[in-house]
């Protein structure tokens, strides 16, 4: 018979629709509207988990996402979800789910020696047990073995099959929280003309009214109150209402990230619905109406099967209608325990005791009489000493706080209460402080930068009547925060009740019982006995305290536990509760899904990607494409049969011998314009500027403020006030925020425009000893070298195959040959690069990609930034101190008469040639002797390598210390990682044609 | 992330912002000595409230502006365009 404990009637559950599921391997069934956890309970399974360190029996302890023991696998195929909490999810029809931590099963687990083995794993026993032999090797391997054991479910193996997806909003107000105090802000919020947005993290608006038959409101049940206002908000467009919902974390400026979970409740999720929406919302202000959380009191075994939350006890009999067992003891600190003693009662538990720390003097509230007037055996200023059971409770002892014997009660459930928690985490991270309240024993919001505004219980207001009240101040409080005129005026909120549900302070039961444990912490099975022991051994600051016990870190972040943990500690300590403080609270407020953060912004879709107007050619014709920052180039266009790196030689050979093409639209492109364009030239470049003549362009290179080399480039003047800038397709985005600076802010008296022009212009490289004879097919203008010589500019007509397009020729030589650049408007980079492949077919013209580009460059000696120009060297390192002009001044000229700048053991570029055919991987440190015992002096660095098809070897530029007054010498190349140990000879950095005759010819 | 409000754009995201250092550094006359050299380019006060900052709207308008922000609280006091020009250092 399944369902054997559930109540004939009752609950906010269907029992019209029957769902089936499975738990550890056995097929029970539940009614829709059950969380997976009141579908167990109502066939009568407390048992559900195994604990993290000690193996320890545990069974359901709440009825919301603060369950630290109900955490359940999910078995979806690749939908497998580790952590569940088994109180937060939505029972559905064909639910596969079991219990993690444990091996072979739940009721016999192994692992349980842990607990037998437990005096010898106190608090920090890893850090005390594995300290020998001491070296870190053996610390490694004993963590692997402990973090194996640990372990809390499994991770999926395969990819996720759902996707996710984001959505920003904003707002007026934003209601965290849909309770009686979250729905009556809303309501004020939004007849005061307020756009709003309600969160409520589970399926049903109402807080703990939802199911639970508490009260009235107007002289109505509280139920109609809910779905009246709910009807009411529902109405208005400018409200949204969002359920499973969770705010889970406040950053600055009242931005709220909270997860709303679309398809975790559905049995198979429809392919179209991203299964979680991670929704990032703007408020002008947020009322948090979170409620508070009960905690537990710690006393000998309280961890055992059946013994739960109060609070989560009248939740599983009124909304679940779920009968928890056949007898019971309450053991509280409080008033509010009472309504739970009450309503197991009502449900046919029988109640063996409430058992009440405080004295029968505080037990005159409404809800104690109404317990002795139904009869119950109320045991004022008693505690649980001990319970007793092995995988369920089955007895506990309860003796007289002032001592006595002790007198044992039968009970299979064991319902505790020790107070409530306002749930402050939101607040606490907007920055606000707290305020400790000795009476309630809880700390309130206080005082926020930001405007977010406490409604409800969070503020204290436990009544309903008051928490209404208070929700409607705080919202209309929050109109006027977010800047709204409001009509009429703001109520004020009610005054606090001093002790709302009379609790009296209580942490922990004394305990006796040596082997017996009290836990405060059940997630991370840390004890009352752990909290002394790390008090004794120095860690009596509340962070401190947290990282050598593991009190309350985890998936429920110590939500039951943390301020039990603080009190025990203050006790120790002998300090009040607010002098130790709490830990930082920080986000998430429950666990999101990794998958929920990028959403969308997955695989290609983490960054955008840039294409150059030619990519569709290189895509037709084979190129294998490689990233450069967010573009795409072609690295090498290899024919059938032959691999990327014989292409690339080919290629390279092709320019030396006869004309290449390659895409260099990728250069930053900056168009200035103005009368002191030269001016600024000077200040940014290290060379001079003002006598560059129209139609010409010069090379410069820019320093940091710190006199390092930043990036280089050429400049042209296209015009007499018109020039345009190139750099490195790495700085092109800082350069150009970096002449923003300057003018904007340095020299707003310069006359200079400055835009980017990047995307605008397609750029090919025509290179080679045949680049002339191309040249002169496809453009206008004469291309002799006495009409066009070397880093001359023009603009002109290029010819295409259907007419012509205006361009702008450019003589640059990066790869040492005769060389020019062609730019064109971007939508024409295609047809113009085809019109030069066109012209060049005569000629042996080849396209070329980034490995010949780079093989040309280093044969040339040419740095680039990122290898030769690292961060730290300086233009005389890579032998450009000829271009400092002496005369002017320039962004970091004052700091390079520096004489750690200028000493002769710097790093300076040398070219290397590998004695015996090998690669000198780059990394590769340069040293005299690769046989020296470490530590073998390093003397410098490959910083770029290539095999030279021209050269017929591999050679190499490199960072060499005093490498000037090195040529000729010879050095090693070593590289562990690349196995690799090279002979190389020392020589200058520029290997073919050092005199420029062929650039130049 | 903070909501920053450019003077010319209004209130943007952060992430279409790029933060400049601090607004009050002044770069030394060209003959300056070496240690005021030393002073600008390494030497930076961390304030523990206010500061006032340069940031960068790339994003948007790419104007550079300045903001005094509390540093405890990520609170923005206010926003300034750079002009009119700042006055020379004392």
């Amino acid at each position: 018979m399944t369902q054997s404990w559930r109540l004939p009637e009752g609950g906010a559950i269907d029992r019209s629709r029957p769902l089936a599921f499975d738990y550890d391997g056995t097929r029970y069934e539940g009614y829709a509207g059950d969380t997976l956890a009141s579908a167990l309970l109502a066939n009568g399974v407390h048992l559900v988990a195994r604990s993290f360190k000690y193996h320890r029996p545990r069974g359901i302890h709440s009825a919301g996402a603060e369950e630290p023991n109900a955490l359940v696998q999910l078995a979806r195929a690749a939908r497998t979800e580790p952590n569940t909490r088994a109180t937060v999810q939505e029972l559905y029809d064909g639910i596969v789910a079991g219990s993690q931590n444990c091996w072979p099963s739940v009721r016999f687990d192994a692992g349980a020696i842990a607990d037998a083995m437990s005096p010898i794993l106190p608090a920090g026993f890893y850090y005390k047990t594995f300290m020998w032999p001491p070296t870190p090797k053996w610390w490694l391997k004993y963590e692997r073995a402990i973090r194996r054991a640990a372990g809390m479910g499994r991770a999926p193996g395969v990819p996720d099959p759902d996707h996710y997806e984001h959505q920003y909003a904003h707002c007026d107000v934003l209601v965290i929280g849909g309770g009686p105090a979250g729905l009556a802000a809303a309501r004020a919020a939004a007849n005061a003309g307020a756009r709003v947005i309600v969160c409520q993290q589970s399926p049903h608006f109402g807080g703990h009214l939802f199911g639970i038959d508490v009260g009235s409101i107007d002289d109505r049940p509280a139920a109609d109150w809910v779905d009246g206002t709910i009807a009411e908000l529902t109405e208005r467009a400018d409200v949204t209402l969002l359920s499973r919902t969770t705010a889970f974390g406040y950053y600055d400026d009242n931005l709220v990230g909270a997860i709303e979970r679309l398809t975790d409740h559905l049995p198979s999720p429809p392919a179209h619905l991203p299964r979680q929406r991670m929704w990032m919302i703007r408020a002008k202000a947020v009322v948090l109406a979170s409620g508070a959380i009960e905690r537990g009191i710690a006393y000998a075994n309280n961890d055992l099967p059946g013994t739960l939350l109060a609070g989560a006890a009248l939740t599983y009999v009124k909304r679940y209608g779920v009968r928890l067992g056949t007898q019971a003891v309450v053991f509280a600190n409080n008033d509010g325990a009472y309504g739970a003693a009450l309503g197991l009662h009502e449900a046919g538990v029988r109640i063996s005791a409430i058992v009440d720390v405080r004295q029968e003097s505080q037990l005159g509230g409404a809800l104690p009489a109404r317990a002795r007037a139904t009869g119950l055996v109320l045991l004022p200023a008693s505690v649980i000493a001990r319970a007793r059971g092995r995988l369920r409770v089955s007895s506990v002892d309860v003796v007289p706080r002032a001592g006595g014997a002790a007198k044992s009660f039968d009970c299979d459930v064991t319902a505790v209460s020790g107070g409530y928690s306002p749930a402050v985490h939101l607040f606490s991270q907007a920055r606000g402080s707290l305020k400790y309240d000795p009476m309630t024993a809880s700390f309130f919001p206080d005082a926020s930068p930001w405007p977010i505004i406490p409604a409800g219980a969070v503020n204290g207001h436990f009544s309903l009547a008051e928490a209404i009240a208070d929700g409607e101040a705080a919202g209309a409080a929050a109109v006027e925060r977010a800047g709204l005129h409001i009509t009429g005026s703001t109520p004020a909120p009610p005054t606090r009740r001093a002790n709302p549900v009379a609790v009296e302070p209580f942490w922990a039961v004394a305990s006796h019982h040596r082997r017996a444990k009290s836990f405060v912490d059940l997630q991370n099975d840390v004890t009352v006995a752990d909290i002394a022991l790390a008090t004794r051994e120095g860690y009596q600051a509340a962070e401190h305290l947290k990282r050598y016990t593991t009190l309350g870190m985890g998936t429920d972040q110590g939500k039951t536990s943390n301020v039990i943990g603080l009190a025990l500690l203050g006790e120790q300590l002998g300090l009040s509760i607010p002098e130790v403080g709490t830990t930082t609270f920080r986000p998430p407020y429950t666990p999101v899904t990794l998958g929920a953060f990028p959403g969308h912004a997955q695989g290609p879709h983490v960054e955008p990607t840039r294409y150059t107007g030619m990519h569709a050619w290189h895509e037709e014709h084979g190129a294998r494409l490689v990233n450069a920052g967010l573009w795409k180039r072609p690295h090498s266009y290899p024919r059938p049969g032959e691999s990327e790196d014989a292409a690339a030689n080919r290629e390279a050979h092709n320019v030396r011998e006869n004309v290449g093409i390659v895409d260099v639209s990728t250069l930053g492109k900056i168009e200035l314009q103005g009368r002191d364009v030269p001016a600024l030239l000077d200040r940014i470049y290290i060379n001079r500027w003002d006598t560059l003549q129209i139609g010409r362009c010069r090379y410069g290179v820019m320093l940091r403020e710190d006199g390092i080399v930043r990036d280089d480039g050429t400049t042209s003047r296209l015009d007499a006030t018109h020039y345009l800038m190139t750099t490195t397709t790495a700085n092109a985005v800082s350069i150009m925020q970096h002449i923003d600076r300057l003018l904007q802010i340095d020299w707003p008296e310069l006359d200079v425009y400055a835009t980017s022009v990047t995307e605008q212009w397609a750029a090919a490289a025509l290179s080679g000893p045949k680049a002339r004879k191309v040249l002169a097919q496809l453009v206008d203008i004469d291309v002799s070298n006495e009409a066009f010589p070397f880093l001359a500019v023009a603009a002109c007509r290029a010819r295409i195959a259907n007419g012509d397009i205006s361009a702008r020729v450019f003589r640059i030589s990066y790869s040492g040959e005769l060389a020019y650049e062609i730019h064109v408007p971007s939508s024409q980079g295609r047809v113009v690069w085809e019109a030069v492949l066109d012209a060049g077919q005569a000629f042996g013209i080849m396209p070329y990609g980034t490995e010949a580009m780079n093989t040309l460059r280093v044969e040339k000696g040419h740095v680039v930034i990122g290898s030769e120009i690292d961060g730290r060297t300086t233009a005389a390192d890579i032998g450009m101190e000829k271009l400092v002009n002496p005369t002017k001044w320039c962004i970091g000229k004052p700091l390079l008469t520096r004489p750690a700048l200028n000493a002769p053991d710097r790093w300076q570029l040398v070219g290397l040639t590998a004695q015996r055919g090998a690669p000198m991987p780059r990394g590769a440190k340069l040293v005299a002797d690769p046989d020296r015992a470490t530590p073998n002096p390093t003397l410098g660095h490959v910083t770029s390598w290539c095999f030279s098809p021209n050269l017929d070897a591999w050679i190499a530029l490199a960072l060499l210390s005093g490498g000037r007054s090195r040529y000729g010498e010879t050095l090693w190349a070593v590289s562990p990682l690349a196995d690799a140990k090279v002979r190389v000879k020392v020589g200058p950095s520029c290997f073919i044609d050092p005199s420029g005759e062929r650039l130049r010819g | 992330m903070m909501l920053i409000p450019c003077p010319y754009c209004g209130p943007r995201n952060q992430i279409e912002f790029t933060y400049g250092g601090d607004a009050t550094l002044r770069r030394p006359a060209p003959d300056a000595p070496e240690s005021a050299w030393v002073d600008y380019v390494y030497l930076r006060d961390n304030p523990c409230g206010p500061h006032d900052e340069l940031w960068y709207h790339g994003a948007g308008c790419r104007s550079w502006f300045k903001v005094r922000r509390d540093t405890r609280t990520h609170q923005i006091l206010e926003s300034a365009t750079i002009d009119p020009p700042q006055p020379a250092d004392p």
